[in-house]
């Protein structure tokens, strides 16, 4: 029929959808969240002589951001020109920061790595440690801004929230890959790590949820809502195994990647909910229509 | 409007923001109807009903502006005692041979005049009258009037029982409001509304203007809707005025212009007609078959002959006639649709088509293309590789397996055009005005201009019969053909055609109007109506003077004809006295002081004639009009709300059926046209219509139409990606309680089908159709837009594969705008299937070569 | 003069200025007067050379173009609302032309990492199409889901106000081709006191429904140096209702960066501390 509903434009989005691509967006949040978050875990694990955590660690967050530059340089519209990135740094741009981030949290986290894994020279590798762990808390945490900083209503809405969702999902991966590298003594701190997190990101979850109220529904519906699902019960899982770590060195590899998965799951389920609600005229329309209710009601 | 003439519908919406009220009829709710202030529903077909039942209400109301009527129109005119009208005849006119297709007008005539044929001297015999009908005759009456021989009788009380408008009255009284939405389905309110507007808004203050396009004219009464139209004006006072008139949209930039230095078969320049076998044996003859006796068209004598010194120069002389022997004669009908049917016969060898598509433009396409397999010879000029360029291998007929391509002899020549703005010239638009455009840039490749292969074409040819001593040779060789020409194409001057279109005197002074046209051949002129666009040896049409800088007649944009008056009849503005009816409407009026004609338009009247001016007794030629006869083209000076002559279907407007269509006539007897012009061929079968047995195969009625995106038959526009994309497909359009009825789905397919063809289309579903109540029954239309063609970036079937050729008996022109059809869903089939899903139709509809073809 | 004797001052209407600086210019479309011949959307495509879309027969009335995107820069919408009669009263068939709003406060230009996306000297907003690297970052802010990326060249487009054309004091190619002055081209302030008086005449004649949209200097965007004459609610015509630039809860966003990314550290901290494993 040609006569559309008065809410919205023939069920058409208000919003363009990202143009951003799944796997290397999503996979991006968790490899960057991954990194960052060990690069911390490896400089105190250093700091506190637990070498072969911090070495996982140290490999670990180079190799994810390693992966991670590939990704987002191919999901550019042109990746041959993706040093433009550097032309400027705007504070208003949460990818203008994390460019510069990346751009000096990548060679340090490599430094830091080389040498970790050959033993030369250790104290640039410290120093480089150091910068890579105060750079990581960026890297690990400006992602929530990226996503949240754009029209995308499921993601602006709960930009309050999403930081401490991302960093503590990063924070479960980085101990869920130390519980997975190293054996139980040493991943000690990982684990603690893994459920200091694994709690920060459920509660900052659920209150993002609960803060979005009708607006959550494109976390819960779809492919969206079965790997925000997913993400749960592979955190419970890997929580679980944690607590049997100390004891298994299986029930900790499986916990370590249980985590991991989670912490993807998560990622992608967020990226996933975020499209939906890009593509959803009333996700658009229905809060900003509310808003506008009670402004007019408030002016009268 | 808006969808035809967006840039000129601004001007609809400058009134509108003016306070001027818009009122839109149409079957469909187009973007016209979104901007205007009421919109009203009506069926395609019935709007001399609608029309009918304005004039009802204005002669019943009184709502007619009588002092306008009585003195500016034939009114107060006594008809002769033998007319009978549709009321006496349950719906047709004295004087109709119903073997011969044809009226014999002369009961029409007003009382006292004589016996003899309107028209002066011509062969009374019915078959070659019936020839000569054919061949428009009335096209050319209809901007002149033929002979009306003496001062008629009248009564300025309007009440004799003869008189004009005693015969309109009684003539349109059944068209009552309850008739209107009985006819039309239009809603009784909406046309009581419609009704108040116009009368509200015409009289001395203010005025109506109406503006048509094809939706009025492709009918086979297109030209009787117009004179009702006509009618009506002239009754509100609104013709000759500011602010009001008729005005037609032309379906394309120039088309005023293609009949003015015409296109068509049986005129000349100017509307001249085209001498016709059996009465222009000679100049003498001609002129005296069309002279009349009142009005300017007394000086057809000096028009012809500046025509033919214009075209053959110093060979014609007053011993030879002017080389009148050298222009052809007719022998009867050569319009389109008769060469068509010609070149399936066999007889027509050749074709030239210049910018124009026949293939799917015209109505009956696949007579078109049948006709064009079996010529000789075609030759296609255009932008693109259009249909008609390419039907021999892809056509619709190919697809059917009806031809192939190695049994077709034509032999086809494409030659690229170039595109109005890669050359020199005109476009005369609706409004008789000429605008110049020039080359912005040179045509690419071997594109070249119309006037190019014109002119270098005629060089050929002259080059090879140089020096024949064939008599037959003559006219060619003698005709003046030395434009210049320039540049590296020798692009000829179209300055310098205008210039032999404007005409010089006997020393070569460009002349300034058509008063100075002679009879003894010293002067020369292209074209009498376009004397006066290079006055002072000055291109006039290529004048652009912003509007803001003159008056608010802009004279100094362009150049109307005649002699650049903006508004014709424009005597009519100003009262008996010469004073305007109002000074908000003053248009010209009589200055006493100066003792001529003034006002912000050039006057359409003897300069120094004054209001009181009555002509002496057998007074002749201009010289008979008097000071109040404002219509000065006519033969009587008045507007004819009551034509004796001109039309040969009727002297009054009656609303008939279309050709086609599921309505019984609710208002006589008289189901069609008595005389409508039918093109009598095997491949253009007709259906049943009304109550006849077979009609219900073909319910619903089908309207085509335009959309702004698309352009005519599409070939300016299908082929450009840009256009293209905003229309992308063919569709039709159906309300939603038809789709209901036909289990059509929006966005899905529908097969639409005539006794001609079956075409497939998209369907809209849309609100904006709206199914009609009207006779105790619910009508639906169904609205295909007509610009789709197999070939181009968008493609589509062609909505003239359905229309039939019973075409209006005046002009010839096609009713492509009421058809009955079938719509089913679905894709139509392929191949051989389809002809065979037609005929079957046909079958079940049970027609015949007899259907559809009774008077 | 050097750039600290320039004096800039902030305007009413959000926008910073320098003395000697060109006005601000923009569209006001007054759809009320749109008669949907959509010479707006060819006017553009032509004049800067914007490739052809998509054939696409949508059913959206006669809406075949679908929406702003990154090779459509103006889009006609068409809404028909017909109800019993085609009588006006009852029926309306609404036609509007969207574009780029070159928001005062613009969430793209704020969010493009390269600096392609930029405020010219008119007040527009402009993307250098030799700076853009396609990130798509500009898409996903945008509020009325205006810029896009083009596929066949990867970088992001949109409306210009026709910068090329106003560089020369000429009118854009659409403003220029609209037969009913619908798309009206001048200083933006200039154009917001046409369109007070306009809809102030449309109210004076009865019609209660036209309002104008992101006019008002204090809205979400700051308002938009193109704004709408609309005859119903923006959301009928796939606008929205209430668009705030994201940029406005930026602070807040990096606030909670900053905590979260503290407290990820104190996390880090506090799991190695007190490592028995020093102690083997």
């Amino acid at each position: 029929m040609s006569t559309p509903s008065a809410d919205s434009y023939y069920g058409q989005p208000v919003l363009k959808e990202p143009t951003w691509h799944s796997p290397e967006v999503p996979g991006y949040l968790f490899l960057g969240g991954l990194a960052g978050a060990s690069s911390l875990l490896a400089a105190f694990a250093h700091a506190s002589g637990d070498d072969e955590l911090a070495r996982a660690s140290k490999a670990g967050a180079a190799v994810a951001i390693g992966l991670s530059g590939a990704a987002l340089v191919k999901d550019l519209g042109r990746p041959a020109r993706f040093l433009n990135m550097l032309r400027v740094f705007k504070v208003t741009s949460p990818m203008s920061v994390g460019s510069w981030l990346i751009a000096s949290y990548g060679p340090a986290a490599a430094a830091a790595a080389a040498s970790a894994v050959t033993g030369r020279l250790p104290r640039a590798g410290a120093a480089a440690t150091a910068a890579a762990a105060a750079l990581g808390a960026g890297v690990a945490t400006y992602t929530a801004a990226l996503i949240c900083d754009t029209a995308v209503p499921a993601w602006h809405d709960g930009h309050r929230e999403m930081p401490y969702v991302f960093a503590g999902s990063a924070a479960t991966a980085a101990g869920g890959l130390g519980m997975l590298a190293v054996g139980p003594v040493a991943a000690a701190p990982a684990v603690r790590f893994a459920v200091l997190g694994a709690a920060t990101e459920l509660t900052a979850r659920s209150m993002l949820l609960r803060r979005l109220g009708e607006g959550a529904g494109p976390y819960q519906a779809g492919r969206a809502g079965r790997l925000m699902e997913a993400g749960e019960v592979l955190t419970a899982a890997g929580l679980s195994g944690a607590m049997l770590a100390a004891r298994s060195r299986t029930a900790a590899a499986l916990s370590g990647m249980a985590l991991l998965a989670a912490s993807a799951c998560t990622r992608f389920g967020i990226f996933e909910a975020g499209r939906g609600s890009a593509r959803d005229p009333a996700a658009t329309i229905g809060p900003q229509r509310e808003r506008r209710r009670l402004s007019e009601a408030a002016a009268r | 409007m808006a969808e035809a003439h967006p840039v000129g519908f601004q001007w609809v919406m400058e009134a509108k923001a003016r306070g001027a009220k818009v009122i839109h009829v149409d079957p469909r709710y187009s973007r016209t109807s979104a901007l205007a202030d009421l919109h009203a529903p009506i069926r395609a077909g019935a709007d001399i009903a609608f029309l009918g039942g304005l004039i009802n209400y204005v002669l019943t109301h009184e709502k007619y502006f009588r002092e306008y009527v009585v003195n500016y129109s034939n009114a107060p005119t006594i008809l002769s005692e033998d007319y009978a009208d549709t009321e006496d005849l349950d719906g047709v006119f004295s004087g109709l041979d119903k073997a011969h297709r044809m009226y014999h007008i002369d009961t029409w005539r007003y009382q006292g005049e004589g016996a003899e044929p309107a028209g002066g001297d011509r062969g009374a015999e019915p078959e070659w009258e019936a020839r000569l009908q054919r061949t428009a005759r009335g096209e050319v009456h209809g901007s002149g009037g033929p002979a009306v021989h003496r001062e008629p009788d009248t009564d300025e009380t309007l009440r004799h029982p003869r008189c004009v408008f005693q015969v309109l009255k009684r003539h349109f009284a059944r068209y009552t409001p309850e008739m209107v939405a009985q006819v039309t389905g239009m809603p009784e309110d909406l046309f009581q509304k419609i009704a108040e507007l116009i009368t509200e808004n015409s009289g001395r203050e203010k005025t109506t203007a109406f503006v048509y396009s094809v939706g009025w004219t492709q009918h086979t009464v297109g030209v009787q809707y117009i004179r009702a139209a006509a009618i009506l004006q002239t009754l509100l006072g609104n013709i000759g005025r500011p602010g009001g008139g008729l005005m037609a949209l032309r379906g394309h930039a120039s088309i005023q212009g293609s009949t003015d230095i015409p296109t068509l078969f049986d005129l000349l320049p100017g509307y001249l007609p085209m001498p016709f076998a059996s009465t222009g044996e000679d100049l003498d003859s001609y002129v005296r078959a069309d002279i009349v006796h009142k009005g300017f068209w007394a000086n057809t004598r000096e028009y012809t002959v500046s025509l033919l010194k214009a075209w053959w120069g110093d060979a014609a002389t007053a011993g030879n006639d002017f080389c009148y022997d050298y222009l052809p004669r007719l022998t009867g009908s050569h319009s389109t649709y008769d060469t068509a049917v010609a070149q399936i016969e066999g007889e027509c060898k050749g074709y030239i088509l210049l910018g124009q598509n026949p293939a799917v433009g015209s109505a009956n396409a696949r007579m078109q293309r049948l006709g064009m397999a079996n010529l000789d010879w075609l030759v296609v000029r255009d932008f693109v590789l259009i249909e008609s360029a390419t039907w021999w291998k892809d056509g619709p007929e190919i697809e059917t397996g009806e031809l192939r391509t190695e049994d077709i002899g034509t032999e086809v020549f494409f030659l690229p055009a170039a595109a109005h703005t890669e050359k020199d010239g005109s476009f005369t638009n609706t409004q008789r005005m000429l605008q110049w455009h020039h080359t912005a840039v040179e045509p690419a490749a071997d594109a070249r201009s119309d006037l190019w292969f014109t002119y270098h074409l005629g060089r050929k040819i002259r080059e090879k019969l140089a020096g024949s001593a064939d008599e037959m040779d003559r006219p060619i060789l003698d005709l003046t053909w030395d434009y210049p020409t320039s540049g590296s194409l020798a692009e000829p001057d179209a300055d310098a055609v205008l210039a032999e279109i404007n005409g010089w005197d006997a020393d070569g002074n460009p002349l300034s109007s058509y008063t100075q046209l002679a009879a003894d051949g010293s002067t020369a002129c292209g074209c009498w109506i376009y004397c006066g666009v290079r006055a002072g040896g000055e291109n006039q049409a290529a004048r652009r003077k912003p509007g803001g800088d003159q008056s608010w007649v802009a004279p100094e944009w362009g150049w109307a004809w005649p002699a650049n008056r903006r508004i014709l009849y424009n005597r009519a503005s100003a009262d008996p006295e010469g004073n305007p009816w109002s000074q908000r409407k003053a248009l010209v009026w009589w200055d006493r002081d100066k003792g001529e004609w003034t006002g912000h338009d050039v006057p359409d009247f003897a300069r120094n004639r004054p209001p009181d001016y009555r002509p002496p007794e057998g007074a002749a030629g201009v010289a008979a009009l008097s000071g109040i006869d404002p219509f000065i083209m006519q033969a009587d000076g008045k507007a004819w709300l009551f034509a004796p002559a001109g039309l040969v279907d009727g002297p009054l407007p009656t609303h008939y059926e279309p050709q086609e269509s599921p309505v019984t006539n609710p208002l006589y007897g008289q189901q069609h046209n008595p005389v409508r012009q039918i093109i009598t061929h095997r491949e253009n079968p007709l259906q049943p219509s009304g109550g006849e047995p077979g009609a219900s195969v073909y319910p619903y009625v089908v309207t085509t139409y335009r959309l702004t995106e698309h352009h005519t038959a599409g070939g300016m526009s299908r082929f450009l990606p840009y256009l293209a994309e905003l229309q992308p497909e063919l569709f039709c359009e159906v309300s939603p309680e038809l789709a209901a009825e036909r289990g059509l789905d929006h966005l899905g397919w529908a097969t639409v089908v005539s006794a001609r063809g079956a075409i497939e289309a998209r369907v809209l579903v849309t609100k904006r159709i709206m199914p009609l109540r009207m006779d105790g029954r619910v009508l639906h239309q169904v609205g295909i837009p007509w610009h789709w063609g197999p070939n181009g970036y968008t493609t589509g079937d062609a909505a003239n594969e359905l229309a039939h050729l019973s075409l209006d008996p005046n002009v010839h022109i096609q009713e492509a705008k009421a058809l009955a059809c079938d719509i089913r869903p679905g894709r139509r089939p392929r191949g051989p299937a389809l002809r065979a899903f037609v005929r079957d139709y046909q079958q079940r509809a049970g027609i015949t070569e007899r259907t559809g073809m009774e008077p | 003069m050097t750039a600290t004797d320039v004096q800039i001052t902030t305007r009413p209407d959000g926008m910073d200025t320098y003395p000697g600086q060109q006005p601000r210019m923009g569209f006001f479309t007054d759809t009320s007067v749109c008669i949907g011949c959509k010479a707006c959307e060819v006017a553009c495509k032509e004049w800067n050379g914007v490739p052809e879309d998509g054939l696409n027969l949508t059913g959206m009335s006669y809406d075949n173009t679908g929406s702003l995107n990154a090779s459509t820069w103006r889009h006609v919408a068409f809404i028909e609302q017909i109800g019993r009669s085609s009588e006006p009263g009852e029926s309306r068939w609404l036609m509007s032309s969207d574009v780029c709003k070159h928001c005062t406060e613009a969430a793209c230009l704020d969010v493009c990492p390269t600096g392609a996306l930029m405020r010219t000297e008119f007040g527009t907003v402009v993307v250098q199409d030799d700076i853009c690297n396609g990130c798509g970052y500009c898409v996903t802010a945008c509020p009325f889901g205006v810029i896009a990326r083009r596929e066949t060249d990867g970088g992001a487009h949109k409306c210009t106000l026709c910068y090329d054309r106003m560089g020369d004091g000429q009118t854009p190619a659409c403003a220029l081709a609209c037969p009913t002055e619908s798309i009206q081209y001048g200083p933006v302030d200039e154009l917001r006191e046409r369109a007070q008086r306009r809809v102030g005449e449309l109210h004076d004649q009865g019609n209660d429904a036209a309002r104008l949209y992101l006019d008002d200097p204090t809205d979400g965007i700051g308002g938009g140096g193109a704004f709408f004459l609309l005859l119903d609610e923006p959301e009928v015509y796939g606008l929205p209702p209430d668009p705030v630039v994201t940029t406005r809860d930026l602070p807040r966003m990096w606030r909670h960066v900053a905590r979260a990314g503290a407290a990820l550290a104190a996390g880090a901290l506090a799991a190695c501390l007190g490592w028995e494993g020093r102690n083997r």
